[in-house]
């Protein structure tokens, strides 16, 4: 299974990354929310890999018959954190698209060079 | 535990949630509420400063919940110097922003600076690596909200951009605070200064790592080359007084390395040379880069940020050092430079609403108010390139000082004073270019009257027809407020300089406290009820 959840956090990081690179917008949000996932998948992971076992400690079982609780909470966070910055930025994007006529991310020439104008 | 520690974070929280519920459409209110809450969490910083000053460390343990499973908030003498140099410059920008009328260029500008102070104040409190992740977000989502306030074509473009970059650090933050969880199993930052102390030297590849991945990500919020080509255009095309207040944004990045890599991964552990190993060269990269900036810029919100750029080079070359003196140097520095940062910023602003809202160095008819504008930009200038006799050259000559004893001292001297002259070059070409042309357009001007030829008309653009997203004197609610403002952070400079040995004497406490961590992590661990001993 370790081997499974490496390959899958692997892929997904990669596949995020190339995605990131892309210079449109919308390549590049389906990036971050690749990245988010693998990320996502890998804090779970930080708390070692248990099937079958509760996140608290119950009864009188033995104190390795758990799992760590902790990533479980701090994942939780961190979907809906990239959740809401993932609405920011589809928004923003939307935003750029309109305001600027493409959706290109990198700047145009204006911010660089006096051009007489805004371009919009 | 005195209740007084969690004031910073939740005053603003409710101030901010209080605008947007009641006072939405009501300007006048919002300003009124949005600054006497920044009045407020200046006072509340300012106690919190002298509380701090007896040199204990407070713990305020959210819902009385024992320290490495509950979240702490740690009030210690750092701290209580960013929360005052925060609150005060929250104060004084938004004096500007209300004097000039940029909050009522958008929506919501006053809700968002409350939230982005919570974020900024709640990331200096912390004393959870989880609760800092979170309250970086909180401050990153406010900024966003700041960063495209106004919009426009290009601001929005820049934000994407602010954005896309932002959310990137943070995804590599959490890879970050996940590998140390796996390896330490904590995220409480004294449990954790204890965990990596106590591990075999052995066993601290992956711990490396989560050091590293952690150093990126502070790294890209100071805007260390190469992490740092967010930051010219975000600042650039931001409305000024946001542009001002983001001048404390990269230093919680300055802030949050300080506090790690002292507590976390101190001098004697593996860790940190590779640390200081990689910080020193990007320090000096760093500020190369940004003063050729300044030094090439042809447009004055570039060159604005471009010497944010090397400001944080100048501070960081102190901070990789890692000694008590480097660190109290670089503290100085830090507030040297976020006020410097800060009033160029606003500087750069009051051109633009004189000039509709453009900044290109070049020829353009005299502006209003010249005068008094060019001699805030000629002190600003002085201050930021490290001149006598403002704080700028006690700060470099403290830097200067302290790498000293450096294997590379020859290097770091070299690079600090030739870059100096960088930036005199480059802030007199641009205040030359701003200020002192147009009086050669004026005497042009006056000749082809004299001699009844008409005007010429070749160097003088058409007028730009008047946007909603740039700044246009015209807008401002009063313009004297932003002179005020502007002369409070220059004030506040001279203060520095004038006080520079108590400032000093401050910033070796804050330096003695930070490297004694003892009383630190014993304030969460060990003294609390049922402590293990």
């Amino acid at each position: 299974m370790e081997a499974l959840v490496a390959i899958a956090i692997g892929a997904m990081t990669a596949a995020g990354i190339y995605l990131v690179l892309r210079l449109r917008t919308f390549p590049t949000v389906i990036g971050m929310t690749m990245l988010s996932y693998a990320i996502n998948l890998f804090l779970v992971a930080t708390g070692r890999l248990a099937i079958d076992k509760p996140p608290i400690l119950h009864g009188h079982a033995p104190l390795t018959d758990y799992t760590d609780p902790l990533p479980q909470a701090l994942t939780l966070t961190a979907i809906v954190i990239s959740f809401g910055m993932t609405a920011v930025v589809v928004l923003l994007a939307l935003g750029a698209y309109i305001e600027g006529g493409d959706d290109y991310i990198d700047m145009p020439d204006s911010d660089r060079r006096e051009t007489g104008g805004d371009s919009e | 535990m005195n209740h007084f520690i969690i004031a910073p974070v939740v005053l603003p929280a409710l101030i901010g949630g209080l605008i947007i519920l009641w006072m939405r459409h009501d300007m006048l209110l919002q300003r009124v509420f949005s600054t006497a809450g920044s009045a407020i969490l200046l006072g509340v910083a300012l106690y919190l400063a002298y509380y701090a000053s007896s040199g204990e460390v407070f713990v305020y343990r959210l819902g009385n919940w024992q320290a490495p499973f509950g979240i702490v908030l740690m009030l210690d003498r750092l701290a209580a110097l960013m929360l005052v140099l925060a609150a005060f410059l929250a104060l004084i920008v938004q004096l500007y922003a209300i004097g000039s009328g940029w909050d009522r260029k958008g929506w919501h500008f006053h809700a968002l600076w409350q939230f982005q102070m919570m974020g900024v104040m709640g990331a200096f409190l912390t004393g959870d690596a989880f609760n800092l992740f979170v309250f970086f977000e909180v401050l990153l989502i406010a900024s966003y909200g700041l960063m495209i306030h106004g919009g426009g074509g290009l601001r929005l473009r820049a934000g994407v951009q602010y954005v896309i970059i932002n959310l990137l650090g943070s995804t590599l933050f959490l890879a970050a605070l996940g590998t140390l969880y796996a390896v330490t199993g904590t995220l409480n930052m004294a449990d954790l200064a204890i965990k990596v102390a106590e591990m075999p030297a052995q066993d601290t590849a992956l711990l490396r790592t989560g050091a590293v991945l952690l150093m990126l990500v502070f790294a890209i919020k100071a805007a260390l080359v190469p992490l740092h080509f967010w930051l010219p255009s975000t600042y650039a095309n931001a409305p000024g007084p946001v542009a001002a207040l983001f001048a404390i944004m990269s230093k919680v990045g300055i802030y949050a390395i300080i506090r790690f890599y002292t507590l976390v991964f101190p001098g004697d552990s593996l860790v940190e040379h590779l640390i200081a190993d990689m910080l020193l060269p990007a320090a000096l990269i760093t500020l190369v880069i940004g003063q050729i900036g300044v030094l090439g810029g042809r447009h004055l919100g570039r060159v604005a940020a471009m010497s944010a750029v090397a400001s944080i080079g100048t501070l960081v070359i102190a901070v990789s050092m890692f000694t008590p003196a480097s660190i109290s140097a670089a503290l100085y520095y830090t507030i040297h430079s976020t006020l410097s940062a800060a009033a160029l910023f606003l500087i750069a602003d009051m051109v633009a609403a004189r000039r509709n809202g453009e900044l290109w160095l070049t020829l353009r008819p005299k502006i209003r108010n010249s005068g008094l504008i060019a001699a805030m930009f000629f002190m600003t200038a002085i201050a930021i390139a490290g001149m006598p006799p403002l704080s700028g050259f006690i700060g470099k000559l403290l830097i200067l000082d302290v790498t000293r004893p450096d294997a590379w001292w020859i290097g770091i001297w070299s690079t600090i004073l030739i870059t100096s002259l960088f930036a005199i070059v480059g802030f007199g070409r641009a205040g030359s270019t701003l200020f002192w042309l147009p009086f050669q357009l004026q005497r042009i001007e006056q000749q082809a009257k004299a001699e009844g030829k008409p005007r010429p008309t070749g160097p003088i653009p058409p007028k730009l027809e008047p946007d909603e997203h740039v700044q246009d004197i015209g807008d401002a609610v009063s313009p004297g407020l932003t002179f005020v403002a502007t002369g409070a952070l220059l004030a506040g400079l001279v203060l520095l300089t004038i006080f520079a040995r108590p400032a000093l004497n401050m910033t070796d406490a804050i330096a003695d406290q930070l490297f004694d961590t003892a009383p630190y992590v014993n304030s969460v661990l060990i003294e609390q009820e049922g402590a293990r001993q």
